[in-house]
């Protein structure tokens, strides 16, 4: 597997130098007689913001599903913070990729559902609630019910619901997928702010090559099914950083780089290959 | 409140009053039609079934009879209820338990309940047993049904969800997947609650000198036609209030996604 640097020295944050916070060990999962991901190895360093892109059907989501502990691997061993993973730890937060959103529940109701279940205080609850409502740009629909919002709003609200509880290690699965354009930019400033600000690690799996370039620290490309990483890219990019750096002139080299290896999977994975089309006189 | 309104919007009330009034009606001249085609011996008119009906009311027989209906009713219901919420969430939480028992119940709701009125009467002979007993078997079938399906076809991410926060699982039956079945189990119980007035009042027909399916079968057999159709009449009136009650709650507190 490759790794490629996009690094300035001295700019972003030398993950390799860091304390590991997750990890996982020749891990692999078969459904049934499905081969979906691996063998694969991953190491997430303490307060990184590592994102995942790779072809529809790799294996994306059932690499987030063994990593936070809700499915097993048939092989190999998950770590969150040195201790084995059995179960979702104490730590972990995480944002399907389905809308989640509780629909009994109003909006501000369901952000609060982890705070109250695990018995905190109501005014400090309200406090968090209103904070992140703020921060998903939901405080006009507190009171309205998840029927009554858009796809990209109940998203929002199941996001809103995962950050209240401060995890220290943030799994979303392409949570901006029912975003616009813009919104999705500006989500991303937003995560980026609060990435900043709690020092959390974020696991991101997206199919937006540019919003991984814009977001991340490093960059898994994930292989067509079974799932393995076939390049691992570093961003470099400095801490303090926002959309705007869609300006600069590595973002499109490390765009371009990304879409290099995943037209190739892509073709895969949808059956095709380029081999083949190239191969046409 | 902030956020958009929760009530429909007034148009869509007003579509629904226009409704109600068109199929009453609609209702009311089916019956009048009927009265013309079939008699004065079968049916009586609307009007003359109003007017006993207004007589009836005021008679303190009358009330004895409703109130016997009424007891038994709501035995029925609440048994039935309690019954097939359990049978149904058991059945729904335990694959393989469900899997056997959903072809069998919904055979048995199939089944014409005619066929086991005998041996309710041999079992719980004339009176208030047999009318609850006719009640719950109407009525227990659709109620276990609709909760199993309920259970079972719970959205898995919603399970997930209470999984990754790490609820127990009484925490997850209880905040999550209960109030995920609420709304089907609501309308389970409005078709349970249809079905069980049913069978109760079959049940009276049958099995029994007291309550209003006594005294419709009663009124026929006497060739108090005005009586029958007024004892009718009133239980329409009754069960489309009462199922009205039942939607405009169901409106009002349930958000369906
Ligand atoms: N519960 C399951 N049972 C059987 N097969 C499954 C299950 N979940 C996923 N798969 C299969 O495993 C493979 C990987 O699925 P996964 O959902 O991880 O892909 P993904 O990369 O997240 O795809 P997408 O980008 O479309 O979300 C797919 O071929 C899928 O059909
Ligand atoms: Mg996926």
């Amino acid at each position: 597997m490759a790794v490629v640097a996009f690094a300035d020295p001295g700019g972003g944050m030398p993950a390799t130098a860091r304390e590991t916070h997750a990890a996982l060990r020749g891990v692999t999962r078969v459904y049934g007689r499905l081969a979906a991901l691996g063998p694969l190895d991953l190491d997430l360093a303490k307060g990184e913001f590592f994102s995942v892109v790779g072809p529809s059907g790799c294996g994306k989501s059932t690499l987030l599903d063994v990593l936070s502990g809700l499915g097993r691997p048939n092989a190999g061993t998950v770590t969150f913070e040195g201790a084995p993973v059995d179960g979702v730890p104490d730590g972990v937060g995480i944002v399907f990729q389905e809308d989640a959103s509780f629909p009994w529940l109003s909006v501000r109701d369901n952000v609060a559902f982890g705070l109250r279940r695990a018995g905190m205080d109501g005014a400090e609850i309200a406090r968090r609630v209103d904070y992140a409502l703020g921060f998903m740009g939901l405080s006009d629909f507190a009171g309205a019910y998840p029927a009554q919002l858009s796809g990209g709003m109940r998203q929002r609200v199941c996001i809103a619901r995962t950050l209240v509880t401060q995890p220290r290690l943030i799994l979303l699965d392409e949570p901006f997928g029912a975003l616009d354009q813009q919104t999705r930019l500006l989500m991303g400033d937003e995560l980026l702010r609060l990435w900043r600000e709690t020092g959390a690690t974020v696991l991101l799996i997206t199919h937006a090559l540019d919003e991984a370039a814009m977001l991340s620290d490093r960059i898994g490309v994930m292989s067509s099914r079974p799932g393995r990483f076939i390049e691992i890219v570093e961003t470099g990019w400095p801490r303090e950083r926002d959309s705007r750096i869609v300006a600069d002139e590595r973002f499109g080299q490390i765009t371009a780089r990304l879409w290099s290896h995943l037209r190739e999977e892509s073709l895969k994975a949808i059956g095709k290959s380029s081999s083949r089309k190239t191969s046409v006189p | 409140m902030s956020g958009p309104a929760t009530l429909p919007a007034p148009e869509a009330r007003q579509s629904w009053l226009i409704d109600g009034v068109v199929t009453a009606v609609i209702a009311i001249g089916a019956w009048q039609a009927l009265h013309a085609y079939a008699g004065e011996a079968a049916i009586a008119s609307p009007l003359k079934a109003l007017r006993h009906l207004s007589g009836l009311v005021a008679t303190a027989g009358f009330w004895s009879h409703a109130t016997a209906t009424l007891t038994a009713f709501a035995g029925a219901l609440a048994i039935s209820a309690a019954l097939g919420i359990g049978l149904g969430l058991v059945l729904g939480l335990r694959r393989f338990a469900g899997e056997v028992a959903e072809p069998i119940l919904s055979g048995l709701y199939a089944i014409p309940k005619v066929t086991l009125y005998p041996v309710i009467l041999l079992i719980f002979g004339l009176g208030l047993g047999a009318k609850v007993a006719f009640g719950v078997i109407h009525g227990v079938i659709p109620i276990t049904l609709f909760t199993l399906t309920a259970v079972k076809g719970i959205n898995p991410v919603l399970i997930r969800t209470a999984r990754a926060m790490r609820l127990s699982q009484a925490d997850t039956i209880r905040t999550v997947l209960a109030p995920a079945v609420l709304p089907e189990i609501v309308t389970g119980l409005r078709v349970g609650f249809s079905l069980t007035l049913l069978g109760v009042l079959v049940g009276e027909m049958f099995a029994s000198q007291r309550g209003l399916g006594f005294l419709i079968v009663n009124g026929i057999s006497l060739h108090n036609v005005k009586q029958t159709t007024a004892v009718i009449l009133m239980l329409v009136v009754v069960a489309v209030a009462a199922n009205g009650v039942l939607l405009w709650l169901d409106r009002r507190f349930i958000h369906r996604p």
